[in-house]
């Protein structure tokens, strides 16, 4: 008994200790956002600041275009989540459920791009946006990220679970393959549709190589982007950036804790059982 | 409703070597019960899919009530399946899974309400209308199953393995309450299971099949009875026929002669066994009519056999007796005795078959020689 006590203290330690690798920086952040000192690299790092204030948000809305970049951040997100869920259960759908000449090549065609890293993608991807007239437009930021290969994949597996028999129940009482799709499938695959979104909203929100390189103006700035700006090689309002950083991830910390069980369900149902 | 002709109906799946069903002919009348029986792989279900649509038909003919149905998809064919898995709508309430086949057929709403809750009050699950399939027993939503496919009064009701997840005694009140059913209803049924017990209490004839051929299509009683073939024989009934592999001879009379036993035919068989003089054959003989010699006086039985009892198993009723014949210890058989008679294991006996009931098979084909 005794040595399974040491056990699990010994766990809780090592579990608390790795809490704090990850949470501290958070808080650190949070700290200098309410920190009225410009100065905010002093040695020891004081985690409760001596003049504390809320002018860094005050001054994130007045100072910044904070609401411009808002909007457009909360306009390419929105998009692309609901495209990326509608779009990846389509696929999914297709992929898993219908009979057609080529599904496995396209599938693992699909799959095999996967393989190539993001990184190489950004110059082609920029020169067919630019032969549109896409640059520095809404239509630029938000194109590239419509549906993603993972999410497909994600929904595939997740409609590969459901027993054939409800499928063909439904057939038989008279649903069109779109009308299965709709009526029977995507009401039963909320834990999926949900882990698709949060992965999706996540991504887009937080976003910044993509609007670095296809918008230049301020006016077609994200907020990542837009907080990136503020960094001067010599001069940075650290506790500005912090206010307006805290801000910006206080929309994916919501979206996380009211759909942590459909987040948790939905990593579940991408594995090969369900 | 309808009758269906099966007109050597052939499946293979894409890629595959072997047909799944190599040629199926039958002719179902209409409000008649068939049933599709045997083994794992037999290819019933996969018959079954093809007359619900959900299978292509590769080669052969369907017809629904005199119309050709090869093409017609499964919406089309005015048929309803129950399935082994209930494949209930989880998100739907009992009543949207029953209502939905005739929302979609854009049936009025208080039409839909009434067609409902009558099908409802038919299988008893009026209180549940409102409730979810997760919230509710294996035997209640198999009601809401056969629900859904009654309200819709289609010509023909399919059944899947519908009883297969239920435990024994829910199973023994469903079957029941399908046969009751179907005499309400007077519909035409095609039932799936892999049970012989199930087929043999609820169908009007049964379709046997074994790796894609109908090996007989009868009645009940006329499969027990009269099997048209080894397979047929062995599979009905339980414990199943006994058979014994050996070769007609001929002495003074024409004479069945095996390791574990010899007698003579007797003389209403003698004709049909006589082209098989020199031959190979098997003989079958059912545990229920084994009698004790020393017992049984009433039967004309089978010339005496003497064999060794092996093991006991009492069910009740009855005990099921393994013995062997003397000449042979190696190979098992059974007979169903009275448990009134107090057999020990060791005991021998002296037993007769029902001279009626003696059946012989062609060792090769394993065709009953009739």
């Amino acid at each position: 008994m005794k040595a399974l006590r040491l056990q699990k203290i010994l766990f809780l330690a090592v579990l608390g200790v790795m809490t704090l690798i990850y949470i501290g920086p958070f808080l650190f952040s949070l700290s200098i956002s309410f920190n009225a000192d410009k100065n905010v690299f002093d040695w020891p790092i004081k985690l409760l600041p001596e003049n504390f204030t809320l002018d860094n948000y005050k001054n994130v809305w007045k100072d910044l275009p904070f609401g411009k970049w808002l909007f457009n951040s909360v306009l390419v997100t929105t998009i692309q989540t609901f495209s990326n869920v509608f779009f990846s259960a389509l696929a999914g759908f297709t992929f898993a459920r219908l009979e057609f000449p080529g599904r496995k090549i396209i599938f693992t065609l699909l799959l095999s791009s996967l393989m190539i890293p993001g990184i190489i993608l950004l110059v082609p991807k920029f020169i067919v946006l630019n032969e549109l007239s896409m640059i520095n437009s809404y239509g630029g930021l938000i194109l590239p990220g419509l549906v993603g290969v993972t999410n497909i994949f994600l929904m595939k597996q997740f409609f590969e679970t459901i027993p054939k028999d409800l499928e063909q129940a439904a057939l038989i009482d008279g649903c069109s393959y779109f009308r299965l799709f709709w009526q029977i499938f995507l009401p039963i695959s909320k834990p999926a549709l949900a882990a698709v979104a949060i992965y999706t909203f996540q991504g887009a929100w937080n976003e910044f190589l993509w609007p670095v390189i296809v918008s230049y103006t301020e006016d077609m700035y994200t907020l990542p982007l837009g907080m990136a700006s503020l960094r001067h090689e010599l001069l940075t309002d650290w506790p500005l950036l912090m206010a307006g950083t805290i801000l910006i991830s206080l929309p994916t910390l919501a979206i996380f804790i009211i759909f942590q069980r459909y987040f948790v369900q939905g990593v579940a149902s991408s594995g090969l059982k369900g | 409703m309808a009758t269906i002709d099966i007109k050597n109906l052939k499946k293979v799946y894409p890629g595959a070597e072997d047909a799944t069903i190599k040629q199926a002919s039958l002719e179902i009348e209409d409000k008649e019960f068939i049933v599709l029986v045997g083994p794992s792989g037999c290819g019933k279900s996969t018959l079954l899919r093809m007359i619900a649509g959900l299978e292509d038909i590769t080669d052969g003919e369907l017809l629904i009530d005199g119309n050709l149905m090869n093409e017609l998809s499964p919406k089309d064919r005015d048929i309803a399946m129950v399935f082994q898995n209930y494949a209930l709508y989880p998100h739907m309430t009992v009543f949207e899974n029953m209502a939905f086949g005739l929302k979609l057929r854009k049936v009025p709403k208080q039409e839909i309400k009434e067609k409902v809750e009558n099908a409802a009050d038919i299988l008893g699950i009026t209180h549940l209308l409102d409730r979810r399939p997760k919230d509710m027993s294996g035997g209640q939503r198999q009601r809401v199953a056969i629900g859904r496919s009654i309200v819709r009064q289609p010509k023909v009701f399919l059944f899947d393995e519908p009883l297969s997840n239920l435990d024994a005694a829910l199973r023994v009140q469903m079957r029941a309450e399908i046969k009751k059913l179907h005499r309400d209803l007077n519909a035409t049924i095609v039932y799936v299971t892999h049970d012989q017990i199930e087929a043999m209490t609820m169908g009007d004839r049964i379709v046997v099949l074994k790796d894609g051929n109908v090996m007989q299509f009868d009645t009940p009683m006329n499969l027990f009875n009269n099997p048209a073939n080894k397979f047929v024989a062995g599979f009905i009934g339980s414990p199943s026929m006994n058979f014994i592999e050996g070769e007609i001879i001929m002495e003074s009379f024409t004479t069945f002669k095996s390791q574990d036993l010899k007698f003579s035919a007797p003389p209403d068989l003698r004709p049909c066994l006589k082209p098989y003089i020199g031959r190979r054959v098997i003989f079958g003989f059912r545990p229920e009519y084994i009698y004790d010699k020393a017992v049984e006086k009433t039967k004309r039985l089978s010339e005496s056999m003497e064999i060794e009892v092996q093991a006991l198993e009492p069910i009740g009723s009855e005990t099921f007796v393994y013995f062997h014949f003397t000449g042979n210890p190696n190979h098992q058989f059974c007979f169903r005795s009275d448990s009134g008679f107090a057999y020990n294991i060791g005991d021998k006996i002296t037993i007769g078959v029902d001279i009626q009931r003696l059946r012989f098979f062609e060792a090769d084909t394993e065709q009953r020689i009739m």
